[in-house]
This record gives structure tokens, sequence and C-alpha cells, in this order.
């Protein structure tokens, strides 16, 4: 049964998702919730709580308020501390008994913004589905309402660029500017490992305008319609992506620099900046194109093939990680993706897996995996296990364990 | 990386003297922020205790996550699963079907049936009526030889009833079997509704003990047949506020006597309470009180001269009487500083007086209050903190590891905090690493 799990975790929702991706943006994030969201998403899924502090709050719903919809308090107690606490924004998201009153959150983001003048947004969810979801939508947000034209200073649009008084050098420049969307610690781990994609694009001429959403500020990324092009280095990032190229026309690739899967990335990303069109699924490509994905996409045909390693997590990061192993080591790689958002974003071989049973199903013959550690449980005993640790799935567990891996991009 | 927001945020309304705070509910209650200290039990540890006994969940991927990790950080993944709820079961009405069908497939996977099954219902199947009485009736029917549980996870109703934990201490006794004690249990005690077992030395086990009667309790129980044991006992007793409700009424349902008997710092408390209990029992070995009460003052005054003037920040998850404790402390010389707490027990309404009184500017702070996100968490002089919460809030690296009072009971509670005082003015610990481990005194793979 797709909703029953015996031993295996479930990933981050997608209300801690919406935490995660504003963490650093000094907004103040309030999910509308009795108790147990607060409490999850900064035991398991913030690994920043105990150092970095961020305005993330519980209204602590309670039954009365619930049946009686007394949205006032609710309003008034975030007045309070905004008053207090003065963020730069208010983000806030709703968990299952809102959702099911069907509280009406972009009245009250509304009222809250008229009271205070501190812009406020409502970022739909229901704590019924994944982090992608969730942090996708709040960096959804953030594009819409905090990135404009009059903060470009570089690329976008034509006019700001026809305004440098060193136009050539600067255009030469903004052509290799970027920015990486999707970046949050629950894919990425620490700053320090997200960081190594920042330096591994470096080494192909690139300039990091921002990183959404680590170690930039809300100002930052509030200047990202002067990039050449986004990378969209998780799916988290993809609906902000989609944002930027409809305001600014910003194209986008979708692919995580990693080991020797950079090279075709950074050609991507030129390829895009140029105006070529090209499949924007960056690694998807690079893998049809190999001989060992050829072979994969007769499997429908042939039955009893099988790729010899399975890689499990989110879509982007594996299928770029998959990408990089086919390229290096010549084998044969399929993803499995547990995740809801994975439309556009498998190759051929790929599979989307709801729960754990299929999960288990379609491990069954796997003779080498690598995952997160919790996996293991459901997967055969004579598989090879390679230790993958996935912040949104075994949470801070594999911590310490994660500080001393090498970043992503230097994965393999 | 250590990265502070504010630092100059107005502290009132998240801190105040004790002189102008109003009972019990110094703070008004807003947003809450949640700290990174995590040592208090939750639901998943305190069910763990039950041996041979096996959680289900059922609930949305939000509130899944904090419990399945909990049991995965606590090495007891085998013992927890759960079934996921989703918009359509919640649009169509059909959370019965989903549970039941969730949960004995769940059941079936099992490579080992359960004795018990803790099966825990949430918010949304309060505020949608499901039919509890159908769900159960259905899983007993399917899988006759296993013990189910009526547990509940719904902490929207935690202000305005029995909390999660409180219900989970009450629901953990229903197993227990309504029979004749046997002679054997006739001198037997069976001490319920904490999560540790009370310290050996303490006053209530040395006098049991020193009267021939044996002691069970619940966190030392080894298997299923030890645990339904519990009810072949003269008495029950309960020693931590939280375990009150619960165990009371699974005293009245089994036909024992009950008593609670919480675990306090006042010497006239502490004889009260073993005094009802030896008459009650009609036990004719007592403790010598006179006694007893030296060796506490002694115990306590080589604290004083070990802690000296080092200021004092106690929390609310020490132990439940934060007041008491104070008050003790504060009577016999020592410099508390600060109080951290959200809300007063009643119990606690005399100590809170006495306080007004006699250390009017006793600070009280909140630990839940959105400033506290904010506001300094380092002191200028480093503070000897009792507790996990008082440790972090002050940026303490000397404090007594515990929470909800552990095992101390009575005089020999009181001399061993005076011991672990000692022992954390002198040691240092790893306050970091300490406390953002879940359940204080379980396995932790972090």
């Amino acid at each position: 049964m797709r909703q029953a799990y015996r031993i295996i975790p479930i990933y981050t929702a997608d209300v801690s998702g919406v935490c995660s991706a504003l963490y650093e943006l000094g907004g103040m994030t309030v999910m509308h919730d009795p108790s147990g969201c607060n409490s999850t998403y900064n035991t398991h899924d913030e690994i920043r709580w105990y150092e970095e502090d961020s305005l993330i709050f519980i209204s602590g719903l309670t039954e009365i308020d619930a049946i009686m919809g007394n949205d006032e308090k609710f309003i008034h107690d975030i007045e309070e501390a905004a008053s207090e606490l003065k963020p730069r924004f208010i983000a806030l998201a709703s968990s299952p008994i809102p959702y099911m009153n069907g509280t009406d959150f972009p009245a009250i983001a509304e009222v809250t913004e008229q009271d205070t003048g501190i812009p406020t947004f409502a970022v739909p969810t229901n704590g019924m589905h994944d982090y992608v979801h969730g942090a996708g939508m709040a960096l959804e947000a953030i594009a819409e309402h905090f990135v404009n034209e009059d903060r470009c200073e570089g690329f976008y649009p034509a006019d700001c660029r026809n305004d440098k008084a060193e136009a050539g050098i600067e255009n030469e420049r903004d052509h290799r500017r970027v920015n990486l969307l999707g970046v949050t610690p629950l894919d990425f781990g620490p700053l320090d490992h997200a960081e190594t994609m920042k330096h591994s694009l470096e080494q192909y001429g690139w300039q990091i305008n921002s990183m959404w959403a680590m170690g930039d500020t809300l100002d930052q990324l509030s200047k990202s319609a002067d990039a050449a092009v986004n990378v969209v280095v998780s799916s988290v990032g993809l609906r902000a992506a989609k944002v930027l190229q409809r305001k600014f026309g910003t194209p986008y690739v979708v692919g995580a620099p990693v080991g020797c899967f950079t090279e075709k990335l950074s050609e991507a990303m030129e390829a895009a900046v140029s105006g070529a069109k090209a499949d924007n699924v960056v690694y998807a490509a690079c893998r049809m194109a190999a001989k060992n994905l050829q072979d994969a996409n007769k499997a429908e045909e042939n039955t009893r093939y099988q790729a010899e390693i399975t890689l499990i997590g989110e879509p982007v990061t594996m299928g770029s990680l998959a990408a990089a192993i086919e390229l290096q080591y010549g084998r044969s790689v399929r993803v499995l993706c547990p995740l809801e958002e994975t439309e556009g974003l498998l190759a051929p071989g790929d599979e989307a897996v709801c729960g754990e049973e299929m999960m288990e199903e379609k491990l069954k013959d796997a003779g080498i995996i690598a995952a997160d550690p919790l996996y293991r449980p459901i997967c055969p005993k004579d598989a090879q296990f390679y230790e993958l640790p996935h912040i949104a799935f075994s949470g801070r567990i594999y911590l310490k364990k994660i500080k001393q891996m090498p970043g992503f991009a230097d994965l393999i | 990386m250590l990265k502070r927001l504010g630092g100059t945020v107005d502290p009132k309304g998240a801190a105040t003297a004790i002189k102008d705070a109003e009972f019990p509910a110094p703070f008004a209650s807003e947003l809450e922020f949640n700290s990174p200290v995590h040592g208090t039990w939750n639901i998943v540890h305190t069910g763990m205790q039950v041996p041979d006994a096996h959680q289900i969940y059922v609930c949305a991927d939000n509130c899944m996550r904090g419990v399945v990790l909990t049991a995965a950080e606590m090495n007891e993944a085998e013992r927890f699963s759960f079934v996921i709820l989703e918009e359509e079961h919640l649009l169509n009405g059909n959370l019965e079907d989903i549970t039941i069908e969730g949960v004995s497939d769940v059941i079936e996977r099992l490579e080992q049936k359960p004795k018990a099954v803790f099966l825990f219902t949430v918010c949304l199947h309060h505020f949608l009526g499901s039919d509890l009485e159908r769900i159960y009736d259905e899983l007993g029917k399917r899988f006759p030889e296993i013990c189910f549980v009526r547990c509940f996870m719904d902490p929207i109703m935690r202000k305005s009833g029995l909390t999660p934990d409180q219900k989970l201490r009450l629901s953990m006794y229903d197993p227990l079997k309504k029979g004749t004690v046997t002679e054997e249990g006739q001198r037997r005690i069976s001490i319920l509704g904490s999560d540790f077992a009370l310290d050996e030395t303490s006053d209530l086990k040395r006098l049991l003990r020193c009267n021939d009667y044996q002691i069970k309790e619940s966190p030392v129980c080894e298997s299923w047949e030890d645990y339904l044991s519990l009810s072949d006992c003269r008495m029950v007793l309960n020693c931590y506020p939280s375990g009150k409700a619960g165990t009371e009424w699974a005293a009245e349902r089994l036909g024992r006597p009950f008593m609670y008997l919480p675990s306090c710092f006042d010497y006239d408390e502490i004889i009260g309470q073993l005094e009802v209990l030896s008459a009650s029992l009609e036990l004719l070995g007592v403790l010598d009180y006179e006694g007893e009460k030296e060796s506490c003052e002694a115990a306590l005054h080589e604290a004083l001269l070990e802690v000296g003037d080092w200021p004092i920040a106690i929390d609310g998850t020490f132990h439940p009487r934060p007041m008491g404790l104070a008050r003790l402390l504060i009577s016999h010389g020592f410099h508390v500083e600060r109080v951290y707490l959200d809300a007063i027990s009643p119990e606690e309404e005399n100590d809170f007086k006495w306080l007004q009184q006699h250390a009017p500017e006793l600070m009280l702070l909140a630990t839940v209050q959105v400033k506290m996100r904010v506001l300094p968490r380092q002191t200028e002089r480093e503070m000897l903190a009792l507790g996990q919460k008082a440790a972090w809030f002050t940026g303490s690296r000397h404090f007594v590891n515990m929470v909800q009072g552990a095992g101390l009971y009575g005089f020999d509670g009181i001399r061993r905090l005076a011991h672990l005082m000692v022992e954390a003015a002198r040691e240092e610990k790893e306050t970091p690493d300490l406390v953002i481990r879940k359940g204080w005194g379980c396995e932790s793979c972090i």
C-alpha cells in the first residue's frame, strides 16, 4: 500500500521547505499550526537552528480558534511580533488544520501587509507535500515579490546594459553572471558544501551573482535580474527560474555541477546565454547521448535490462550525479525519485517511485545502490550500498558524517 | 558561523521580575519560538518504554517527520511505522478506511507481530469526527492477538485539555488487566506515570523496601508480560505531574488505591507525603526525618561552598517544580538569578508567592516568546544552569544535564541535586552537543 511505511522515514515536508528556503533572507516565517511543525522543522530539518538566528515561529493554533475561525488572533500575533522584530518580509505557511478549514491566507497576508507596511505573502502549503513543493513555492514568491528590473545593474534588461560606461567590458563579464537556484541545506548540507558548486562553476569562468538561498542576503537575491543565465541546481529552484524567465527573459538550465558533468553544464549555460535552443535539462540530455542510456532507453523493450548503479533521491542532484558517473566511469545508472515534482526532470530509465513498498520492489534486483543510509533496511542484503546522506530524508542523523564528506560538486 | 539577529530588542514581554509577574501565566500566549533544546521526552520516547509494542502513526507528512525521526534517532526505527494521510482522504471523508487499511498493511509486513500496537490518531481524525470505534473494532477483528492501544497526537488540544503526553500516560496503562491481587502482589507497589525510574536511594524506595515491599516501575519493565504485571500490586503511586491523570484513572479502573506523591523540594511536604503513605500502608519502619533533614542541610552547605555567589539559572524542563527549587536554593543562600518557564504549575502557587515576597527581583524569562530568538544568549558572568534550556539561553557550559526531575525524589533528591550542582560547577560540559539530543537518557545516534 502506497501510504503505508514499515520502516523508512518520510521526506521533509512542504512547511519545513518554506522555512528552509527563506531562512537567511531576513524575513519572518510563521507556520499556522498547533505545535508539531515547529519542533519537527527546527529539530530535524534545519541544521542552522542552533548557530544562526532566523525569525521562524509557529502560531500555536488552538482547537477553539480553529473552530471559531479566529483569524484575528493570528493576525494580531503576527503584527505584534513584526512590530518588535521588524522583519524584511512576512511569509505565512499553512498546515493541515487551516488547510482543512479553508483559512484564507492570501486575505490574511493582505491585511497584515496593509497594517504593518511589511511585504507579506502566503505560501500555499498544507503539510501534505514534500519540501520541494514548499521550498519551491517560497523561492517563487521571492522571485515574484523582490526581484525587480530597477535593481538591475548588468545583463538585463537592455536599457540597464546601455547605461554602463564600460559597456563592452561589462557585457563580456555579465555574460558569465549566473544565479544558482534551489540551494538549501536540505539537499546540499552546510554552506561550505553548497559553495563547492560556486567554486566549480567559477573554474569555468562563471561569476556567481546569487545563490538561492544560502549565503546571500535578500538584497543580493533581489539583483538576480543581473544574471545572464539561471542554473536550477535542485528541483526546488525550478519555479523561481520560470518566474525569472517570465519577468526578465533570463534563460535557465537544469543541472547541478558535479565532477566532470560540470563541463557539460557549463557548455549548456553558454548555449543558453547565446540564445541557442537546447534541451535545458542538461543532465538528461547528456545521459541520453551516452551509450549506457541508449541501452536504458531500450529498457521498456528489454525487461531484463538493469542499470548497474541505482541512485535514490532528488531528481536534479541525482540526475546530475548519474550523468557524472556515466561520463567518468562509463557505467549505467538509474535514478529512483521518491519526490513528487519530477515532471520533465527524469531521464529515460529513471523512475518516480511512490511509497516504501514500491521502492522496495524497485530495489529488489539492484546491485549497487547509493542512497541515504536510512534506505538500507529495504535494500537487498547482497547489494553493495554506498551511503549518500540526505538531510531531507534522514535529517541531522548523519550530519557529522556529512560535514566530513566533500561538498556536492566534489562528490566524484 | 554564529549569526545573531537583533540584540537591541526590548525584553519586555519576554522577561519580568517575579514581583511583577502574573500567576499562573506570566507571559502572553502569542507566536511561539522553539529553542534547539530537545532533551524532554515526547510521545515516541514514552511509548517506546512499553516492551514488545509497536507504534503506528496516521498523519500528514509534516507531522509525521518529527515522530519518525525521533524513533530513528533513538535507534528504534524497527518499532515504528506509519500511514500517510493525503488531501483526498480529507476530502473524501474516508479517514477511517485509510487508517484501517494502512495499519493492517503495516502489520502484515512486519517480520514479527507485536504484542501491542500503539496506534496514534491525530488532529485531523478529531476534526473530521472520525469513527474511532469502527477503526479499533475492525483492527481488533483482523488482529485479535494484538492489543491495540488508543493513542493521540493532537497538539491542537494541548491548551484546552490533556496534552498528547498526558493522554499517552493515560492510554499506555489501558492494557493492564483488572484482577485479583496475588499474594506476591500484596507486597508490591507500582510506581507509574514517569519516564524515569526513581533513584534506588530515593526516599520512597528506601521506605518501601525497609517494610518488605517490592517496587515495580513502568520504565524498567523488560517484557510485555512484565509490563502487564504492573497491575498486580497493592497500590499505585505517581510522582510525576504529567502522569497523574492517567495513573489515577488506571488505578481506579484496576480497583487499586492511588496516591499522588509529586517530587518536591520542601521538607514538610516530603514528610507529609511519606507519612500519608506510611499511614495508608500501615508501615512499621519509617525514615529518620530529622537525620534526613540534617544530611540535606549538610549537602546543600557543601554545594554552597563550591558554588558560592555564582549566579544560577533554572528552567522548567529541569524539574516540574522550578519555583520550589528556586525557593530551596535561595533560602539556603544560593544566588538564583533567573527562572526560564512559560507557565507556573498550580502546585507551585505557594512557592511563587514566597519568591515574590523574598526574592522580588528574581527574573522570570519565557522560553517560547518570539523575542527569545534574538535576545542575547550570553551573560556577563557565566551562570550555573540547572537544566538544558537554562544552559542554552545563558550560553553556559556549566550545567546540570537532566530533564523532568529524572529519578529525584524526597530528601534523597535534594542531596542528589546538591551533588549534581557541585559536579556542574567543577566540570564544563559540551552544551551544543548535549542539549540538541532528543529524549535525555535515551539512546541517541546523532
